[in-house]
């Protein structure tokens, strides 16, 4: 009697699929022979929604793309937009820019971990990471009142300012005055003191994250040597971010080519040496605490220098409510910004910036009018699945969810 | 980055070939011949001075309506858009149309840091199609299983051009100016057959704003 292979599917309504991953795989015994992913599932043609909209109605469905790292996929759109039509933002603009692009980056990785480690057996951690992914998810809500999808970031600069305030938590049947008090003891002044704590408590939450894996025999047992890429696969592959530094290479937008005012700020990019799921693991958990860092820097910068968040030019910003109430030229503006939009000037152009993911760029292109010609976005976790097959071929059936858990896919942006 | 120099650099590696660079102040992009395609991306790849390991993306862009408005108002009219009852109306693919279909492929250098976008014409055959470079970047591969989905254009020598993010079964090239936003076909539930199937749209696009080209800066 001859065996054959087995063919089996694998999701698309899976707990380890992050999101809609169907794979067709083909065993041998438990070894993975051949590997099928199958896309699409969570397809909504954003870039052909974009051509049929002012250049500013799509600010929204950026946050769509990736939706656990929302800020930093409406980065790319809006420096895009920026490029063709010319103009800079206000340096507190990109200082804020660059405090959210790392906060994103640490809701991210935290989602990442906590997710990574559940897929594995590690389920305390989830908890952890989730704990921590609240506070930060209070920032969101602080600047732009969505915990999500905040559509904070526009053309010129960003929305509005930081808040002197916090939100705070008040007293009801349910919880009392004492527990109300506890958990406003870091909601006293500004957003800029709300965050300010997190970072000090922060990098100690890390090493606590670590003692629970780093070292852990299991999680060594289920990362190290899974899934290796070479540096040389994986710049062939079309590797960036944390996939192709945990490979070795040296590359990271951020430092490589600064946008905003990284090239002011002090960090470090952490590197791997063997290209394994573990080396991956530690080059994000690196990350995550130099963009405390970075964090923590801006938070100083932006203490001491306040000033405009938005450029002042009403073609392109909504002009102040209470100039409209007095000045016809401000309503006039208001109008044509909020009915028409602007018209950007015909050419292409290619942004990308350091997404938590990797490099995540929107391509733009204009024809002169008031809504993109063609707009496609370059998803970093797109070229990253597209090498599942190659990862995972000779391992056991285990080893695909620690490679889809390191692989830090989301569908969001995958599918588009 | 000096930009003239390594347009110096380029121009020199590849004077036996038939490219040129385009007039874009954003990004370097150098407009190459269909026929020298593949040549010109083996040597952008494993020249040593150049070393473009990596394809970062690939973008097809269909120009069937590039620079058509839907609203002129160069002066003053005294009659507005009425969006409220006229319906998009959803261009005819042009038999005629040259030069529609084009592809960019975004390129990286790690070792040098700098980045190149190609532009190439597709041929004008029906389907139109460009050689594939998924044998010179493996990266390749998916961007252009999508480009073939969703623009409709076939990739010569690519090992596995099948669809991938429409449905299964799905009709037409969703990304084209020819087809509509709101698409062909929507799936409900009959109840008389007591399954889901597949009827005509029954919604029609209309556009929540006009496309307006304001070709001069003139407001300020």
């Amino acid at each position: 009697m001859t065996e054959s292979n087995l063919t089996l599917n694998f999701g698309p309504q899976h707990p380890a699929a992050h999101g809609v991953l169907r794979l067709i795989m083909e065993l041998d015994g438990e070894v993975v022979k051949n590997l099928d992913p199958h896309i699409g599932l969570l397809h909504r043609g954003t870039e052909k929604l974009a051509e049929i909209k002012p250049y500013n109605h799509s600010i929204g469905y950026m946050d769509r793309m990736d939706y656990v790292s929302m800020m930093c996929c409406e980065h790319p759109y809006v420096l895009a937009i920026e490029n063709l039509l010319g103009i800079t933002p206000p340096k507190r603009a990109q200082y804020i820019r660059v405090m959210f692009d790392e906060i994103t980056r640490l809701m991210n990785h935290l989602l990442w971990l906590g997710c990574h480690g559940l897929d594995i057996g590690a389920m305390a951690l989830f908890l952890y990471c989730f704990r921590e992914r609240e506070d930060l998810y209070d920032c969101y809500e602080a600047v732009s009142g969505a915990r999500m999808h905040a559509t904070y970031y526009r053309p010129g600069g960003v929305y509005r300012d930081l808040p002197e305030q916090m939100p705070k938590y008040q007293a009801n049947r349910y919880i009392s005055e004492k527990k109300v008090k506890r958990l406003n003891y870091n909601r006293e002044g500004s957003l800029l003191d709300f965050i300010e704590d997190f970072t000090d408590r922060f990098p100690s939450l890390v090493d606590e994250y670590e003692t629970l894996l780093t070292d852990n025999r299991i999680w060594k047992q289920r990362t190290v040597d899974i899934g290796v890429v070479t540096p040389d696969r994986a710049k062939d592959l079309g590797f960036t971010g944390p996939m192709l530094r945990g490979s070795g290479v040296e590359w990271d937008l951020r430092r490589k080519q600064p946008y905003e005012v990284y090239e002011e700020l002090d960090f470090l990019i952490p590197i791997g040496l063997n290209g394994d799921c573990y080396d991956r693991y530690l080059v994000r958990v690196e990350e995550m605490r130099q963009s405390n860092t970075i964090i923590q820097q801006c938070i100083q910068w932006l203490r001491d220098n306040p000033g405009p968040v938005i450029i002042d030019d009403n073609r392109y910003a909504s002009p102040k409510r209470s100039d409209m109430k007095h000045d016809m030229e401000s309503l006039i503006y208001h109008f044509k910004l909020f009915t028409e939009g602007y018209s950007v000037p015909k050419g292409e152009v290619y942004s990308a910036i350091e997404h938590p993911k990797g490099e995540f760029g929107v391509f733009l292109m204009s024809d002169g009018a008031n809504k993109p010609y063609r707009m496609k976005v370059r998803p970093p976790s797109f070229s990253h699945l597209a090498a599942i097959d190659e990862m995972s071929k000779g391992h056991m059936l285990a080893d695909v969810v620690s490679i889809i858990g390191t692989l830090d896919i989301v569908f969001g942006e995958i599918d588009r | 980055m000096d930009k003239n120099s390594n347009i110096d650099i380029i121009n020199n590696k590849l004077s036996d070939f038939n490219v040129a660079f385009l007039d874009n102040e954003h990004n370097l992009i150098l407009q190459i011949d269909q026929a020298d395609f593949i040549n010109v991306c083996k040597i952008l790849k494993t020249d040593s001075d150049l070393d473009y390991s990596m394809l970062i993306d690939v973008c097809a862009v269909d120009y069937l309506t590039y620079g058509e408005a839907d609203w002129t108002t160069n002066d003053a009219t005294n009659s507005g858009y009425s969006r409220a009852v006229k319906q998009t109306i959803i261009p005819e693919a042009d038999e005629t149309f040259t030069d529609r279909f084009v592809v960019f492929y975004q390129l990286l250098s790690i070792s040098y840091n700098k980045r190149l976008t190609l532009k190439v014409f597709t041929t004008e055959s029906n389907p139109p199609s460009v050689p594939s470079i998924n044998k010179i970047w493996n990266s390749a591969n998916w961007f252009e299983r999508e480009a073939f989905d969703l623009m409709g254009i076939h990739f010569k020598g690519h090992p596995d051009l099948r669809r991938i993010l429409t449905d299964y079964g799905f009709i037409g090239h969703p990304f084209r100016k020819d087809f509509p936003t709101n698409g062909n076909l929507e799936v409900v539930y009959d109840e008389e057959e007591e399954r889901v199937i597949y009827q005509p749209v029954s919604i029609s696009t209309r556009p929540s704003v006009p496309k307006v080209i304001r070709d001069k800066n003139d407001r300020k």
